[in-house]
């Protein structure tokens, strides 16, 4: 028992170690650590800068620590904590670069002294007052007591405020200012009410409508279009005798795999005016070219082949929860199969379809690569709003007001699916099996499936030839005469006098995208899976709201984040653009629902009582954490991360405005090619990113398909891939 | 650690999840060395007293001592208690020795230190060479006595059992429930124990807590709520009862007189007023016979089961139809036998008035 006793004593003991190990941190912040700049790292630490009102950040780490020996005084540290957080926010955004912030201080006090953006001492410190604040917390009782608990939560909340909240508002405090950076509520209203967003020409007159008209119905299209395809292809795969689950599969991989803009490229090269396709039908039947294929049309082809695999998806899931041993009692009931259709199978996978119509609505809304390729004159808000922040205007003011609207509809269309869907949804899955075999689909309807994908299929199976192929000719359509000139020009590789070389004008961007998305993949899993863990095994309040906030990003359009990231750091207090970080950082937030729906599925399958036995035995939450949980959540480690690495590769909308030219991505390299018409290097690029993804993705299957958790027979299945994407 | 004191005090606790509230103001001691058993209906309340015992809730009112110290704001892993779960919680990814392991080297143990005490306590369990497989490849019986070991081996406090029989089939039940007391007297441990099988309660308790409706309902020895229940829900949950309305005439000392229809009857009274009272009738306080006893009845309906026989008897005098319970299989009454019921004093007690679940 002694031995024991004192163990545990030690244990105890070692708590207040962790409140001394944060302030040592505070103060390492505050007197060792560069306070300004965080790749220059030769600015002074904050108490050798000379600038008096960092002095202030001093008293609450005193105050802290004077409590931590003896009996530790929760409230004196959630008070200390809270002080230096807000002292060391209100002296970053009342000083910057310029002196004062805000105008009226310095019509008030004249011009005031100046610092630049905050560094690694900052951000040592920032995080120090965290963890007293949630040291002080947990002594009061939050989060049962524990202190790691509400340290991460703490770390994720203060993390998705400073990259997701913060960058937000600022596109709002953007919005309502003109260009020289003064406030002009005026200026706002007419920027939000103009013509140019909500005019309705179209119906009216002949002209083009208001682009926030132009979005809400291609949206609208999209989202109906992807829903009856994506039905249509999950009643022949789970309701026919067709085999499909190769074909399933396949389909499940592509929209991952595939960079956004490479669809509307391909279109391009089909039904363009020089198209392979439109060629073959003028010179057969003697029809003069035209453009069709540029604006609606284009976007909605290109759309709707994109984001059908997520709605097929979605609609599989949803079809599986049907249990068959409900149509099967409908058919003893005398039903034929056209009634049970009607009244027992639609019914239940009504609010299903709700959803994937609005998953295509979001999708298509904050699509960004394919209006810009194949869009033409038809505008929608994600390319208004590149265009006015990089075109000829360069109306700040105008892409922030552009961008609320957008914000809006998403976040609409967010919150329906939510709150209006979450619970009217009565596929659920028992844990019993249910026995019985799924009912075949009435005739007609099979027919109708039937016609509806097969030429769906052929335009996709198209579609990838051409990008595969276009590339290693000289011309597709008009002269296949087979070519490396292009493969060359991107990807050659030379000997020069210091040895071999990467010549092609592409390794540069592909080397750096690589390694920007592997940066960003532990981070991004870190944070997905972290979030995951609190939200399905931690009780606290504002649960449901932080929920919400972490899935929001998904609903946050990337073009939105990008125009956020260059007005939020661009200018201290935090000034990241033209680095890799920002970068990085935008993969991170972007892609961190996949990190959590991987973590809650998985989650979901290992008891809590596996979590509770670890606690009762000893083990703090930290501890259970990472020796019963991460073990066990491995597939979803190996999920976000995969995700993460390859949606990073194929991003383009958010980054697009963070490239610089040191740091260039694959997918911004693409786009700019095709944008000068220089088809031929796009093309072979876009081939070689899909081939490499698929080639990642092939890999990892090889690599843990066969991996067992020990002996153990049952192992958590690694999830499809493509369901991780899913939101359901 | 001071000597006296009990393992676990309960002062007016409560714990309310929104509007539900899953335990009312209970207070309660559970003294060193002794078994005791959380014993009510699903929904009453006892799992989550024993999981604010274990730390993984926390209450919302009042305060929780264990050896005298106030843990009510301490996270489990803080707190001197172990657990044995329902589903034993066995960490898949781990061997057996590593779950029995677990525990100690959370609490920062040398790891050989901490093999050796882990194998003792297999061997203990009957688990010696166990120690390599995995948990999926032993019988839940094992699988248990796995779960044991591993809440043993760290000398808690308080040893906590969450229903641990619940998923074991009905032979080994009553195997492994000796074994837990055998082991609980050796070691002398202060247990906990949650269970809603009553005859479970009773046979390995030293003392048992009848929960009903987030309240204590009765608290004593299992032979004392057998036979002085204090109220219909105790009677009715702790073996079977028939209860029927009857006068108290007078008191004398501990002695009541009691009216029963036509039979007056000499108990004890339990405080209970002069005036209408109830009765509880333990099923095999019932003595049939064909001979004259105190009141008419027949038999309405009759069931074998093999030990004994099972009746339902019509009372002439009074509407109700009592269960009794006879030993006597070779020479059973019929269906629709008219017979003379007599009251056994030993299984009869006394109830306030009214029905209190």
């Amino acid at each position: 028992m002694d031995g024991r006793g004192k163990e545990r004593a030690e244990i105890a003991s070692a708590l207040p170690r962790f409140l001394l190990g944060w302030l040592a941190v505070g103060f390492a912040g505050l007197v060792l650590l560069p306070w300004y700049g965080l790749d220059e790292g030769v600015s002074p630490p904050a108490l050798l800068a000379g600038r008096p009102w960092l002095l202030p950040l001093i008293p609450p780490l005193l105050l802290a620590l004077s409590c931590s020996f003896g009996r530790t005084k929760p409230r004196v540290l959630v008070a200390a904590g809270v002080a230096g957080l807000v002292w060391l926010a209100a002296q970053a955004f009342l000083i910057i670069h310029r002196g004062w912030a805000f105008v009226w201080i310095t019509t008030l006090l004249g011009p005031g002294p100046s610092q630049p953006a905050l560094g690694w001492g900052a951000i040592a410190y920032a995080v120090a007052c965290l963890m007293l604040l949630a040291y002080g917390l947990a002594r009061l009782g939050v989060c049962k007591g524990d202190v790691f608990v509400v340290g991460a939560l703490l770390l994720v909340v203060g993390l998705i405020a400073l990259f997701v909240f913060y960058p937000v508002l600022c596109i709002l405090a953007s919005a309502v200012r003109d260009n020289d950076g003064s406030f002009a509520p005026t200026l706002f209203f007419e920027k939000l009410l103009s013509r140019s967003v909500w005019g309705l020409d179209c119906v009216f007159g002949g002209r083009s409508c208001g682009v926030a008209w132009n979005t809400v119905a291609e949206a609208a299209l999209v989202g109906v279009l992807t829903t009856f395809l994506g039905l249509a292809f999950a009643l022949v795969a789970l309701r026919t005798r067709m085999p499909m689950k190769p074909l399933l599969r396949a389909l499940s991989v592509l929209p991952i795999i595939t960079p956004p803009f490479v669809i509307g490229l391909a279109l391009i090269l089909l039904f363009g005016r020089a198209g392979m396709v439109t060629v073959w039908v003028a010179n057969l039947f003697d029809l003069p070219r035209s453009r069709w294929i540029y604006g609606m049309p284009g976007i909605t082809i290109a759309q709707v082949l994109a984001f059908t695999p997520i709605s097929l998806l979605v609609l599989l899931g949803v079809l599986q929860g049907v249990a068959p041993s409900l149509e099967e009692a409908s058919q003893t009931l005398r039903a034929s199969r056209w009634y049970t259709f009607r009244t027992v199978t639609w019914p239940l996978i009504r609010p299903g379809l709700a959803n994937s119509f609005l998953i295509g609505f979001i999708e298509s809304m904050a699509d960004f690569a394919n209006p810009l390729v194949i869009g033409g004159n038809f505008n929608v808000l994600s390319t208004d709003i590149f265009f006015a922040v990089v075109g000829a205007s360069h109306d700040q003011g105008r892409a922030a007001v552009l961008a609320i609207v957008l914000l809006s509809f998403t976040l609409a269309a967010f919150v329906a699916q939510r709150f209006w869907l979450g619970h009217r949804s009565y596929a659920t899955v028992a844990g019993k099996g249910h026995i019985g075999i799924p009912a075949q689909l009435p005739g007609f309807v099979r027919a109708t499936c039937y016609a509806v994908i097969v030429p769906c299929l052929i335009l996709i199976v198209a579609v990838y030839c051409t990008i595969l192929v276009g590339g290693f000719v000289v011309s597709i359509g008009r002269d296949n005469t087979p070519t490396l000139q292009y493969f060359w020009t991107a990807f050659s590789i030379e000997k020069g006098v210091g040895g071999w070389f990467l010549s092609g004008s592409a390794w540069n961007s592909f080397l750096v995208t690589i390694e920007v998305a592997l940066v960003a993949m532990p981070f991004t899993a870190a944070l997905g899976l972290l979030t995951a863990w609190l939200l399905d095994r931690q009780q606290f309040a504002f649960r449901r709201s932080f929920e919400f906030l972490a899935m929001m990003s998904f609903a946050i359009p990337g073009t939105i984040i990008g125009v956020a990231y260059v007005l939020a750091f661009n200018v201290p207090p935090v000034s990241l653009t033209g680095t890799g970080t920002i970068i990085a950082i935008a993969f991170a937030f972007r892609n961190m629902p996949v990190g959590i729906r991987a973590g809650l599925a998985n989650l979901s399958q290992i008891d809590r009582s596996l979590d509770e036995a670890s606690l009762t035995l000893g083990s703090n939450s930290f501890g259970t954490l990472r020796r019963v949980i991460l073990p066990m959540l491995r597939p979803a480690v190996i999920t976000a991360m995969v995700y993460s690495f390859v949606r990073a590769m194929t991003a383009v909308s958010a980054v697009i405005f963070l490239v610089t030219g040191r740091y260039n991505l694959a997918t911004t390299y693409i786009v700019g090619r095709a944008d000068v018409g220089d088809y031929g290097v796009a093309i072979v690029y876009s081939a070689v990113l899909v081939v490499f993804m698929m080639l990642v993705l092939l890999l990892i299957q090889l690599a843990v398909g066969e991996r067992r958790i020990g002996r153990r027979v049952e192992v958590p299945r690694i999830e499809s891939p493509g369901t991780a994407l899913v939101q359901t | 650690m001071r000597h006296g004191a009990p393992a676990v005090e309960f002062r007016s606790v409560s714990k309310r999840y929104g509007a539900v509230t899953a335990v009312d103001s209970v207070s309660l001691t559970i003294e060193r060395g002794t078994l005791v058993t959380l014993l009510g209906p699903s929904g009453c309340g006892k799992t989550t007293i024993l999981r604010l015992i274990a730390g993984l809730e926390q209450a919302s009112e009042g305060h929780i001592l264990i050896d005298d110290r106030n843990v009510t704001m301490l996270s489990a892993a803080e707190r001197d208690v172990s657990m044995v779960f329902q589903s034993y919680a066995l960490f898949p990814h781990m061997t057996v020795l590593e779950n029995v392991c677990y525990g100690l080297r959370a609490s920062g143990m040398r790891k050989s230190h901490a093999i050796d005490l882990a194998q003792a306590k297999l061997a203990m369990v009957g688990l010696g060479g166990y120690g390599a497989r995995l948990p999926s490849e032993l019988s839940g019986g094992q699988q248990q006595r796995v779960a044991v070991a591993r809440a043993i081996v760290l000398e808690p406090k308080v040893l906590l059992f969450d229903e641990p029989l619940s998923n074991l089939d009905a032979k080994l039940r009553r195997q492994v429930r000796e074994d837990i007391r055998e082991l609980q007297h050796r070691l002398a441990l202060t247990a906990v124990y949650v269970t809603h099988d009553q005859q479970e309660a009773l046979a390995i308790s030293d003392r048992i807590v009848v929960m009903s409706m987030a309240r204590i309902a009765q608290d004593g020895t299992p032979r004392a709520l057998y036979e002085r229940p204090d109220n219909h829900f105790v009677a009715n949950f702790i073996g079977d009862a028939n209860i029927l309305p009857v006068v108290v005439e007078s008191r004398q000392g501990e002695l009541a007189s009691v009216r029963l229809s036509s039979v007056v009857l000499t108990l004890p009274h339990h405080n209970v007023a002069d005036g209408p009272a109830d009765l509880s009738i333990r099923p095999q306080a019932l003595v049939l016979s064909r001979e004259r006893g105190q009141l008419t009845g027949h038999v309405a309906r009759a069931a074998y089961l093999g030990s004994h026989m099972e009746y339902w008897i019509s009372l002439d005098v009074i509407g109700n139809q009592l269960f009794a319970i006879a030993s006597d299989v070779t020479a059973p009454f019929a269906v629709g036998d008219s017979i003379w019921v007599t009251f056994a004093p030993s299984g009869l007690a006394l109830l306030p008035q009214g029905r209190s679940d």
